[in-house]
């Protein structure tokens, strides 16, 4: 209505620092709406995206893989490390009841000295048998990945030249994938005969990576896809009592440590929400109820020239309306302005995969975030114009302010 | 346009010990006539407000009903009532009454833009200038003397052209002149057609008065002569 809205609009030019601080409020809980709801979706987001990304049912590592930079942190959060085994592991690994694909990867993490134009972790696959790697580049990529070819993670800039040298090894840059939100974004992927060539030529280059494994026999991981019909436990088992000096460790119970720590922030955070929330709307509740108080005798003065009970309720609802609006926008966009540039610096803090849910849902949410306020605005305000409307106006008008 | 009030009376819940029923209007009725100005006087806190508002359709009677014309006011819809007290009952309530947030002029011309009614400014001006604040009309109330504010929501009162009019001691702040210029404003108000009700304490208002009643104690009555 064009009353109300004008009428509003003058209400809280009149009185800018009431008006402030209502907006204030509105803002603050659209920002803790939209921030919060944007974290737990980039956690769920990751861990999702972590676990597509493993895409085994098992992966086997040398046992001094435990001590040393261990498979999660170089594949979760893009610490650069190495471990080596024999590849007779992979062949004693394809031998083994229940194994359907077994395919082996190689992690050499770069130096930036000299010979490294990047200092990232490098991971290698065998084409011929990969099933965890290429199903992901195929999204990013779809031409030919060759000797000599890298991907690379999200993270890592692409020079103009296209070419980017390890372990004095010139490689050419084919493409880049697409972002995950782990680990994974930082690193470098070549094929088996590239990152072998690396491996070999580290050794000349006088890095000692290896001690007992010959660089040419090295491998880091084998990724293990297990049949259908058999049991992953069962098989887990099987690995860890047939080939000695590795581990066998089922993927599913790699991410659950993630999984947990992402249930407790997510809790964490839905806690914090709520309490803001809750704090915001008892707030606000109080707020318009005083404002209410306050205007009585202008809300009976408006009855006196002809206003019905609709129509004060209509003003201030429009006025609260109007203020959780402008508040919420205000919110959004200061929870935008925190969230979206230091995704990184609260990814690393959180230590846990964070992936940006995509535009639509962003868009999605920010919608809400902002229906929300102005929602709890409107009704908040709504429980104080049941008391103006019930009085009497005969009565409201005698009370001096 | 005629307004009968018949038997209407009030009660006040007072808190103290124990509920204390306090009837501060008693059964009264009362009749306001085109072209008529009546009078109510009376000490402070005989219950004269008391009957204004509920004649103007905005405090509920214990007792009793208010008609407008033919219609029973408080058997009205509050939408319905309130519409008809923005069309036919022009009411001038005691004490201060303009809202903060609006210019004078905007506060003149509130109860047509309430109900999207447009081209009123022009009389809206004259009715400044009738009250002699036209000067002030972008002024906010905070700005405005006691008696300027008064002259204020006369004017407001009287931009629907409505055929009632009540004014609750709408000379209370003025000085002789202001108070002259408004007692005969209501005046030619009546001559023009409108029912009047003045409630006043000013001795001088009589003069402008057709008919004359004291309220005492919640009971009204008839000062002929
Ligand atoms: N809401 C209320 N609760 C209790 N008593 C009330 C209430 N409103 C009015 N009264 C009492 O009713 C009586 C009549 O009040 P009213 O306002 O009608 O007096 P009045 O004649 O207009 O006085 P004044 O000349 O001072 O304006 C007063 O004694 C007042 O104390
Ligand atoms: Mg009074």
């Amino acid at each position: 209505m064009k009353f109300a809205n004008s009428l509003a609009w003058k209400n809280m030019k009149r009185k800018p620092g009431r008006t402030a601080a209502l907006i204030l409020l509105a803002a603050f809980l659209a920002f803790s709406v939209f921030g919060g709801s944007i974290v737990v979706k980039s956690l769920q987001n990751g861990l999702d995206s972590y676990e597509s990304r493993l895409g085994a049912d098992v992966i086997i590592v040398p046992n001094q893989a435990r001590s040393h930079g261990s498979i999660e942190s170089i594949l979760l959060q893009g610490i650069p490390g190495y471990f080596y085994m024999e590849d007779s592991v992979l062949e004693k690994a394809r031998n083994t009841e229940g194994v359907e694909v077994a395919t082996p990867q190689f992690y050499l993490a770069s130096a930036s000295a000299g010979c490294c134009s990047v200092s990232v972790q490098v991971i290698g696959f065998d084409p011929e048998t990969d099933f965890t790697i290429k199903p992901w580049i195929r999204e990013s990529y779809s031409g030919d990945f060759g000797d000599g070819d890298l991907i690379v993670g999200s993270n890592i800039e692409i020079p103009s030249t296209r070419k980017l040298t390890f372990y004095n090894v010139e490689c050419n840059v084919a493409a880049k994938l697409a972002r995950t939100g782990t680990g994974l974004d930082n690193a470098v992927y070549a094929n088996m005969n590239t990152i072998r060539q690396m491996m070999e030529s580290s050794v000349l280059l006088g890095f000692d990576y290896f001690s007992d494994v010959p660089a040419e026999n090295a491998i880091s991981s084998v990724m293990i896809k297990v049949a259908d019909s058999y049991d992953i436990d069962q098989v887990t088992g099987d690995l860890n009592i047939h080939i000695r000096r590795v581990e066998a460790t089922q993927a599913k119970t790699m991410i659950s440590g993630i999984a947990e720590g992402l249930t407790g922030v997510s809790r964490v955070i839905g806690v914090m929400v709520l309490m803001i929330w809750l704090l915001s709307i008892v707030i606000m509740i109080v707020a318009f109820a005083m404002i209410v108080n306050e205007r009585k005798k202008e809300f009976a003065v408006l009855r006196v020239v002809g206003a019905s009970q609709k129509m004060l309720s209509r003003l201030l609802v429009s006025e609260a309306g109007m203020i959780s609006l402008i508040g919420a926008v205000i919110g959004v966009g200061a929870a935008s302005l925190v969230i979206f540039p230091f995704l990184g610096l609260i990814r690393e803090q959180l230590d846990l995969p964070m992936l940006l849910p995509g535009l639509p849902v962003i868009l999605v949410l920010l919608v809400l975030s902002i229906a929300v306020a102005v929602i709890a605005g409107a009704l908040t305000s709504a429980i104080s114009v049941r008391k103006i409307t019930r009085g009497e106006t005969g009565l409201i008008l005698r009370e001096d302010v | 346009m005629k307004l009968r009030a018949e038997g209407v009376s009030r009660q006040y819940f007072r808190q103290g010990k124990g509920t204390n029923v306090f009837n501060a209007l008693k059964e009264t009725d009362l009749t306001l006539e085109e072209g008529v100005v009546t009078e109510v006087t009376g000490r402070s806190g005989s219950g004269k407000s008391t009957l204004l508002n509920v004649c103007a359709g905005l405090l509920t009677p214990t007792t009793g009903k208010v008609f407008l014309g033919d219609t029973d006011l408080y058997a009205q819809e509050d939408a319905a009532r309130s519409r008809l007290r923005n069309e036919s009952i022009g009411v001038i309530p005691q004490g201060q009454t303009g809202l903060r947030s609006l210019t004078v002029l905007e506060n003149v011309l509130l109860p047509c833009v309430m109900y999207g009614i447009e081209g009123q400014e022009t009389y809206a001006e004259e009715l400044l200038e009738q009250m002699d604040i036209a000067e002030l009309r972008n002024a906010y109330p905070s700005e405005l003397s006691g008696g300027e504010m008064r002259r204020l929501s006369i004017a407001r009162a009287l931009i629907r052209r409505p055929g009632i009019l009540l004014a609750d001691e709408p000379t209370g702040d003025l000085d002789d002149e202001n108070t002259h210029i408004v007692l005969s404003l209501l005046r030619k108000c009546a001559d023009e057609g409108k029912a009047v009700l003045l409630v006043t304490h000013e001795a001088e208002a009589a003069a402008y008065a057709d008919r004359i009643y004291r309220m005492e104690k919640g009971v009204l009555t008839s000062q002929e002569g």
